[in-house]
């Protein structure tokens, strides 16, 4: 009873928060141009489906594509910045400087450099979604265990072969943890891009019709961006689950735990 | 016998954020080939860097160590060692952890694709000699901790390493399975006839295993004593009631408190 309870519970709440917005609506009679009822928004999804599939499948493609640019990237820098610590110490607070530039206002730059459309999109998501990547990579290779090194060192092991027998395998956890972080994170950043200057994708549809006052239509178009981001979370966390199982059951990830 | 292991006069000092910490200073100390030693002492005496020295990863500040009539410059690639914890992969299944070392030891490596059965069967078999029959194909973390201790023993000796490094092996096990475990690198220690150099605060595993313990000062660690256990092999865990052990450990027992007060 409690197991199947516990396994519908995200349902029952899900549900429970559209029934909780809908009722708050209907009660107080909020304008619609404030606060869509729920119904509403899923009345605007079913009348502009076909708008919205479109705008749908372009906001996901790009943000597949400028993640897929960050986890090619990531994981390089990443076993860049940990094997040496003088570069881990030289990169490091350009990294971070890089990281705190919040990324809307790189977007005029892009669109500047590539035009309105689906590059700066992509390159949004990947400039916004890299560094979790490369410090959770890095991390894995820094905290490996010392005695394991001494180990293999003892053995005649080089600093590649240490490299590929431990230090690339042991970070397995650590990066697969961070693509669940990321590919949220890259969501957030194609969605700015689109909302800056696109002409095609969710955020311009949420742009667009805000500025018409079709706010069903906005609300329609969040949620079916939260679906997507549900969606590709579920299906990183599978990935981390099915390749890094022995993570899971071992104590020695701090990233599992 | 010939010398095995030579340490000569030899100090190292450890560089630390504040300031240098002399580590050993001027510990000499010999071990013949096949000779079971321990180490023992007061904690922080250095054991754990006479390790590093010995193995080459630490390079002393002065005085030379000689392996098998080779000074050591650099790791030198025919010690095994197991520490305190496992430090096992838990990506690999148990057989292919203790295959780890074949597939980076020379010349093993190169031959390691073309002779991997006749490896693998190796593992198996040593594997078998510690009690770990059918465990081959789990994975480390199904383990108990003892039976994690026994792999890393093996991969420690799969490269048939002529020098067994162990620093506090047992220390983190319950008080049987540490027994037990004795008895393992025992007849382990029989039936290969390796040299090793165990570090241990314990003092009946030293005397129950070694036939010679070196007892080390605190920091700077040097050696200051250096006793023969002469009791009969092959030695048995009754043993560790007889009044000759006993008064092993209590005379051990009586320096290292004196060193300590020092």
């Amino acid at each position: 009873m409690t197991a199947t309870l516990e396994k519908l519970s995200p349902w029952l709440f899900t549900i429970g928060i559209f029934v909780f917005w809908e009722a708050v609506c209907r009660v107080f009679k909020v304008d619609k141009f404030i606060l869509p009822a729920p119904s509403e928004a899923f009345m605007a999804m079913a009348q502009y489906w076909r708008p919205l599939l479109r705008h749908s499948l372009v906001t996901l493609w790009t943000t597949m594509a400028g993640f897929a640019l960050a986890i090619v990237f990531g994981i390089v820098l990443g076993l860049i910045v940990g094997w040496s610590r003088t570069i881990y110490r030289g990169l490091y607070p350009v990294m971070i400087g890089f990281n705190c530039i919040p990324k809307v206002a790189v977007v005029p730059i892009l669109i500047m450099w590539f035009g309105i459309g689906e590059i700066p999109a992509i390159l949004t998501a990947f400039l916004i979604s890299f560094f979790p990547i490369v410090v959770n990579v890095a991390t894995g290779l820094a905290t490996m265990e010392p005695e394991l090194e001494d180990v293999l060192r003892a053995l005649g092991a080089s600093k590649l072969d240490i490299m590929l027998k431990v230090g690339i395998p042991r970070t397995q956890p650590y990066l697969f943890g961070s693509l669940k972080v990321a590919i949220t994170l890259a969501f957030v950043g194609t969605v700015v891009s689109e909302t800056v200057g696109a002409n095609a994708g969710l955020g311009y549809q949420i742009a667009l019709s805000g500025s018409t006052f079709q706010m069903p239509l906005v609300f329609a178009a969040l949620l079916l961006l939260a679906i997507e981001g549900i969606a590709m979370y579920a299906a990183f966390a599978y990935v981390e689950v099915y390749f890094t199982r022995w993570a899971f059951r071992s104590s020695m990830s701090a990233a599992a735990q | 016998m010939t010398a095995s292991v030579d340490i000569g006069a030899v100090t190292l000092t450890y560089r630390g954020a504040s300031g240098g910490v002399l580590a050993l200073q001027d510990t000499t100390l010999n071990i013949q080939r096949g000779e079971f030693a321990a180490v023992v002492g007061p904690s922080g005496c250095g054991k754990s860097s006479l390790m590093k020295l010995v193995t080459g990863l630490v390079p002393p500040d002065s005085g030379e160590i000689v392996i098998f009539g080779d000074k050591v410059h650099g790791p030198v690639k025919i010690a095994g060692m197991a520490f305190q914890n496992p430090n096992l992969l838990p990506w690999r299944k148990v057989i292919d952890n203790v295959l780890l070392p074949l597939e980076i030891v020379r010349p093993h490596r190169e031959q390691f694709r073309r002779r991997k059965q006749e490896y693998r069967e190796k593992a198996r078999a040593l594997l078998k000699t510690v009690g770990l029959d059918g465990f081959a194909d789990r994975f480390p973390w199904e383990l108990s901790g003892g039976m994690q201790q026994r792999v890393s023993l093996c991969r420690a000796l799969i490269h048939e390493p002529a020098l067994l490094m162990l620093d506090e092996p047992f220390a983190a096990l319950d008080a049987f399975t540490r027994e037990e475990l004795w008895c393992v690198l025992r007849d382990l220690w029989q039936k290969l006839s390796f040299t090793v150099i165990l570090v241990t605060h314990d003092l009946r595993e030293a005397a129950f295993l070694a036939d010679t313990i070196h007892v080390m000062s605190a920091r700077p660690g040097r050696i200051v004593l250096s006793k023969k256990v002469d009791l009969p092999r092959p030695r048995d865990l009754d043993i560790c009631y007889e009044p000759q052990f006993t008064n092993i450990v209590h005379e051990l027992r009586a320096k290292i408190a004196e060193v300590r007060k020092a």
